[in-house]
């Protein structure tokens, strides 16, 4: 009865001719294809960007202004130190706020409307266009002049900036909190320390790993951008003038001077996204390390 | 005398009134740092709303289908940029989605070396953070030279098809387009990657179990499982492509006369943003809101509905 259902030999053997066996060598070879496809242009622009850079950049590059259209030479050290600065200001806003929100989601909120309105926001937010957070800036303070009768400003730039950075670091500083083991709460608390205290010196301090490594990479991807800064923090040729006023920034520097007609324009431009680019890695490998060392 | 030790040492300690301060401003101070979120967003759909008011006042829902943007007259209609943002975030997603799930699939799968897989997911991951600025210098210097030929060819032999029907000479829309897929292909590639290897290894064992080979059980168990987290992951895209303004706006041409044709110089939302918006004054800042609003809506919605999708629409394993 059984050996009906079986043929008269049961061949276990691999048949490589079998239409099916083949089939499945050709879509494995059209998915390797796929993946060589969707990794050499990648690896192609760091590359050109590495490669490019290192054969342009002086270190003289750093410490000069950009020449004015025609003229040679110049470098990107008013770029380097506006980008720092207009970084340096997002973080004073968006670290904070965007800390304490995570800190009411994990450890305040119960299930109610309130804290789903912020987990919908702050998702909403993340999928927000950079260039919209530049268009509200622009509307809100640089249109208005509402700091001090100034228009274009750093300050407006690193606003915008911020706006970008605040969902990343909420994201990550609640994710962070909710892997604290609820035995560190509950022993702070039953030894007497009150809520703030726990929060504070015990459950803070063992998430502060997760926690840098959103702020890391969110700082990261605000170095590199360019749209929400093109009108708020505008453009400058010359050093910084002060938090009020319009700054040059590496990225809107590679933005303007890559459509510019002239070699030494688009040299530093080069030269811009060469550091930019080695920043932003850096910046990346900081953040793997820093969570590497959590796992630990 | 031991009666009132024990009574000295197990004496409640009445919190003082500085702590229970301390305790109840600090949860009002994060309760508002949360709720500075919700009020963002707001004060983001507001602004651009109210000023956008008079352009959606004197064009009213015309400014969509209507393709003239003049600002010598005036005239302000969108319908070119709108078209824009749409065609090349789908075409785009076109390329970029095989593209990406395909290497998803190899990186999970067992055809190399677990060691040269975890480099190539990590470079991936990586070059997601290239600023997309740099991309756009590349772009401008690299990609749109490199592809300029091949484009030429198409158009030689497939010029009667209204598509590519005009000689690529320089920006156009194709370019912009190829520098989206190369922007989009890290982030299909990573969620497919991830949602891939969420899929519980029964599974595959049960596919494999019952006879079937690799990709069989790679097409009806694997990719169905995951299909909800891939979906997500290309709507997620979507939205990216949409909003994307750097890279886009250096090599899309910024044209605002309408074309069929995909090698003509074209514009997006983002890029006609990007380009006028510091020279802008009067009505034009007011129709610039009006488009803000516009791609703010489009990103909006296709930003929830990938959020519904992977809460909604994914297996549940026990």
């Amino acid at each position: 009865m059984t050996s009906s259902f079986l043929p008269a030999k049961p061949d276990l053997k691999f048949k490589p001719h079998l239409l099916r066996n083949r089939g499945n060598k050709l879509l494995t070879g059209i998915a390797g294809l796929f993946s060589l496809i969707a990794v050499v242009p990648l690896i192609a622009v760091l590359a050109f960007v590495l490669f490019k850079g290192i054969s342009v950049i002086r270190p003289m590059m750093f410490f000069e202004l950009p020449p004015p259209p025609g003229l040679e030479g110049g470098g990107i050290g008013n770029a380097l130190i506006g980008t720092l600065l207009v970084t340096g200001i997002s973080c004073l806003f968006s670290i904070p706020v965007g800390v304490g929100g995570g800190i009411y989601l994990a450890e305040y909120s119960g299930n109610n409307k309130f804290s789903a309105f912020v987990r919908f926001g702050t998702n909403v937010l993340a999928g927000v266009p950079s260039i919209i957070a530049g268009v509200f800036i622009y509307g809100l303070i640089v249109a208005t002049r509402i700091l001090f009768g100034n228009s274009y400003s750093a300050v407006a730039g690193g606003l915008a900036l911020s706006v970008l950075m605040l969902p990343t670091i909420i994201k990550t500083t609640d994710e962070g909190l909710k892997l604290v083991p609820q035995e560190l709460r509950w022993g702070s608390l039953g030894v007497g320390a009150s809520k703030f205290v726990t929060t504070m010196k015990v459950v803070l301090p063992s998430a502060v790993a997760p926690i840098a490594t959103g702020v890391v990479l969110a700082i990261a991807r605000s170095a590199g951008e360019t749209a929400p800064l093109i009108f708020t923090a505008l453009f400058s040729p010359f050093w910084p003038e002060g938090v009020f006023k319009p700054i040059a920034t590496m990225s809107v520097l590679i933005y303007n001077f890559a459509i510019m007609p002239y070699d030494a324009q688009v040299t530093l431009a080069w030269a811009a996204s060469f550091v930019l680019v080695i920043l932003i890695l850096a910046m990346n490998l900081l953040a793997r390390w820093i969570s590497g060392f959590a796992q630990r | 005398m031991t009666a009132s030790g024990s009574d000295a040492l197990y004496k409640l300690r009445h919190r003082p009134p500085s702590e229970k301060l301390v305790d109840g401003s600090f949860k009002i101070l994060v309760t508002v740092l949360a709720a500075l979120v919700g009020l963002i967003l707001l004060a983001i759909f507001l602004v651009v709303f109210m000023e956008s008011r008079e352009a959606l006042g004197k064009f009213g829902l015309s400014f969509l289908v209507n393709s003239k943007w003049d600002p010598n007259t005036d005239q302000f209609g969108a319908f070119t940029s709108i078209y824009g943002t749409l065609l090349s975030s789908f075409l785009a997603l076109l390329l970029a989605v095989p593209l990406g799930i395909g290497s998803a699939i190899f990186l999970t799968e067992d055809f190399i070396d677990t060691r040269i897989r975890a480099v190539i997911s990590n470079m991936v991951e990586l070059l997601a953070a290239i600023p997309s600025v740099v991309l756009g210098l590349w772009a401008i210097f690299v990609l749109e030279p490199f592809a300029r030929p091949i484009l030429q060819i198409i158009n030689q032999y497939f010029g009667w098809i209204p598509f590519f029907s005009t000689v690529p000479t320089g920006p156009g829309m194709m370019p912009a387009v190829l520098i989206l897929v190369i922007m989009l292909l890290p982030i299909i590639t990573a969620i497919s990657r991830d949602s891939l290897n969420q899929v519980p290894p029964d599974l595959r064992q049960a596919a494999y179990g019952v006879g079937t080979t690799r990709w069989t059980a790679i097409f009806q168990v694997l990719l169905p499982a995951a299909i909800s987290g891939i979906i997500g992951g290309i709507m997620l895209a979507l939205g990216r492509a949409m909003g994307e303004t750097m890279a886009v706006t250096m090599i899309i041409g910024n044209s605002n006369n309408f074309s069929f044709s995909w090698f003509a110089p074209a514009n997006t939302i983002s890029a006609l943003l990007a380009n006028q918006f510091g020279e802008a004054d009067g009505l034009q800042v007011s129709a610039l809101m009006y488009a803000a609003l516009v791609l703010m809506i489009i990103t909006f919605i296709v930003n929830v509905l990938a959020q519904w999708i992977v809460k909604n629409l994914s297996l549940k394993y026990d």
